[in-house]
């Protein structure tokens, strides 16, 4: 791979990247109906951060990235981009916005290029400027060859990336990435983050939504548990880690019939115990050395795993549910 | 809605964006749509839309020549005497507007609006509803006037155009199709299943048998009449009979009137369905 300069400066179609607060949200509200999406969050996000919004699906992330793009009104609080409110000049802030949706929404009467010249169109940019930058995406979405084809003839993960390449076909300041490897197989979503942290040192602004853990240890600096449309911790995913949970984790599986009574049998084992309908988690700080304990009272797990704490088991603890149904 | 968010030093974006007319729901920007369209339209249907024009084309042959040499000669709008093939030429161009525009602007619409979610990726942009409406309905129309022209010219091959005037029913043809476009577009937007979609050929092909198209307003009884009237192909039948010889009455303005009215309704409705729908 041999694409380095990928977004040179000079050739922004926007301002140049804004300094300080990017997105302020406050006491920001969504209701349908009696259905309460989003429930009075408030965050700050300042230029260049990589922040991430974790929680199941349904806990309100989705609407909350809407509300930031201006296509979904909001109910009461208030919500700032760039200084300007998306819901009374939603095409001026969309114009710094790069939006991801959560399905791909490509084009498919239109060829690979042509997807990134027309959306760019839909910003009213002018056809000198987005020829040559749409050669350019094409090299940094690795689709230089596809630039003729079809959108159908693409793989899931090809279609993600071009996605995310006509998010940038206006270099925004702000990219909103809704589950943005939901759906791929590993190494697809591997090339997908080496894409996305290029973007981050390019100075861009991330904006993503996940539930997958490892996502979002990968990418975010900064991140939001939400659930049922609330704030449930604010923190670097180390930071979380390190206040939530143990070190450490042993995961444990005695078979469905037994996980339900081992829990009396293993209570004093580490720091903390959780039993799922699957698994026992022993939270401690010492994996290891509570397998051993585990083994000392004479109780043969079928399979037994030592990890480190992940943000999975801090959703766990905050909420009492698992991320991943 | 509570507005804490300090302001910026002179006018903002948002300040202007509040000052200009549809602001929030129009970005001057409907030609970046209508080259979407055309650029997908290159690489797609033909056949499609070689259909459209040869549909009203193979009516015009079958029933006009075919039936015409049973039925002869009828009354024409000024009451002169014309062959029964350039009786129903317009008639048939009326359908074919409509037809042409409610397809295009009802399943076409459907499809990006449910399943291609064309337009969601567009209102992430800085288009507004109102630009992806009229680019929508521009194409249409564009559409429209394409058969138009082919068919009027086929009516002057077979010798069915007997006055200047006919050349105006192109244009015509466009106020038909903008006003079913308009409208198509905007019931649309309340349809959800395909179910509801067939609702639309269950009003229109009636409307196309019975709106005096193949014969005149004057079999039915009264109050049939009056709820033909009522209908709006009926008035796009009139007016480009009435064009295709040359001889305008009183009625002539209020067809014309029908059809901007419906225009006027269906921009409307359109617009406030859009912003419902997509920025809610």
């Amino acid at each position: 791979m041999h694409n380095e300069a990928i977004l040179p400066a000079g050739t922004r179609a926007g301002s140049p990247p804004p300094r300080g607060t990017v997105i302020a949200a406050e006491n920001l509200t969504k209701r349908y109906g009696d259905v309460v999406a989003v429930d009075g969050i408030s965050f700050t996000v300042p230029a260049g951060e990589s922040f991430g919004l974790l929680g199941p699906n349904g806990a309100g992330k989705s609407t909350t990235m809407k509300m930031i793009g201006g296509v979904t009104g909001r109910t009461s609080g208030s919500l700032n981009i760039m200084g300007l409110d998306p819901d009374s000049s939603g095409p001026e802030v969309r114009a710094h916005l790069g939006v991801v949706p959560q399905q791909d929404n490509l084009d498919e009467e239109l060829r690979v290029r042509d997807n990134l010249i027309v959306y760019g169109r839909y910003f009213g940019l002018p056809m000198s400027y987005l020829r040559p930058k749409a050669d350019e995406l094409l090299e940094f979405a690795q689709l230089t060859d596809k630039a003729k084809s079809k959108v159908d003839a693409l793989s899931g993960g090809m279609k993600r990336r071009l996605t995310i390449a006509r998010s940038l076909i206006n270099e925004p300041h702000i990219l909103l990435l809704d589950e943005p490897t939901t759906g791929l197989d590993p190494q697809a979503r591997h090339v997908l983050w080496d894409r996305l942290f290029r973007l981050k040192e390019q100075g861009v602004t991330l904006i993503l939504t996940t539930h997958y853990m490892d996502e979002a240890e990968q990418l975010c600096d900064r991140l939001i548990v939400v659930d049922k449309g609330r704030i449930m911790a604010e923190g670097s995913p180390a930071r979380l880690i390190r206040e939530h949970s143990t070190r450490e984790v042993v995961e444990l599986r005695f078979g469905s019939e037994r996980n339900a009574t081992i829990g009396a049998e293993l209570d004093g084992i580490g720091e903390r115990l959780e039993v799922l309908p699957d698994r026992v988690l022993i939270y401690a700080d010492d994996g290891e050395g509570a397998l051993e304990q585990v083994a000392s009272r004479g109780l043969r797990p079928l399979t037994s795993l030592v990890r480190r704490s992940s943000l999975e088991d801090v959703f766990l603890r905050l909420t009492g549910r698992s991320l991943v149904d | 809605m509570s507005r804490t968010v300090p302001p910026a030093a002179g006018r903002s974006a948002t300040e202007e964006a509040l000052d200009r007319p549809f602001g929030r729901l129009y970005s001057r920007n409907a030609r970046a749509v209508i080259s979407r369209g055309l650029m997908a339209t290159r690489s797609s249907n033909w056949l499609v839309m070689l259909s459209g024009f040869f549909e009203p084309v193979l009516f015009l042959v079958s029933m006009g020549v075919g039936l015409g040499a049973i039925v002869g000669t009828v009354e024409g709008p000024g009451g002169g005497e014309i062959s029964y093939a350039a009786y129903i030429a317009p008639a048939l161009l009326a359908v074919s507007a409509m037809n042409g525009a409610v397809y295009d602007s009802t399943w076409n619409v459907f499809f990006k609006m449910h399943f291609a979610k064309l337009y969601q990726g567009m209102l992430y942009t800085s288009l507004g509803p109102l630009d992806v409406a009229l680019g929508e309905i521009f194409l249409a129309l564009l559409r429209g006037m394409l058969y138009a022209t082919g068919f009027t010219a086929v009516m002057g091959v077979m010798g069915l155009i007997t006055s200047p005037w006919a050349l105006l029913m192109v244009p015509a043809s466009v106020l038909i199709a903008f006003g079913f476009a308009s409208m198509g577009m905007g019931i649309t937007s309340f349809l959800k299943t395909f179910q509801q979609m067939d609702w639309i050929n269950f009003i229109l092909l009636p409307m196309f048998l019975f709106s005096a198209t193949f014969y005149p307003l004057s079999v039915y009884p009264e109050p049939i009449q009056w709820f033909i009237q009522a209908m709006p192909l009926w008035h796009g039948v009139e007016l480009l009979r009435q064009i295709s010889v040359g001889t305008f009455t009183a009625a002539t303005p209020l067809h014309v009137g029908y059809y901007l009215a419906m225009t006027a309704v269906g921009m409307l409705l359109t617009t406030l369905r859009l912003r419902q729908l997509f920025l809610k």
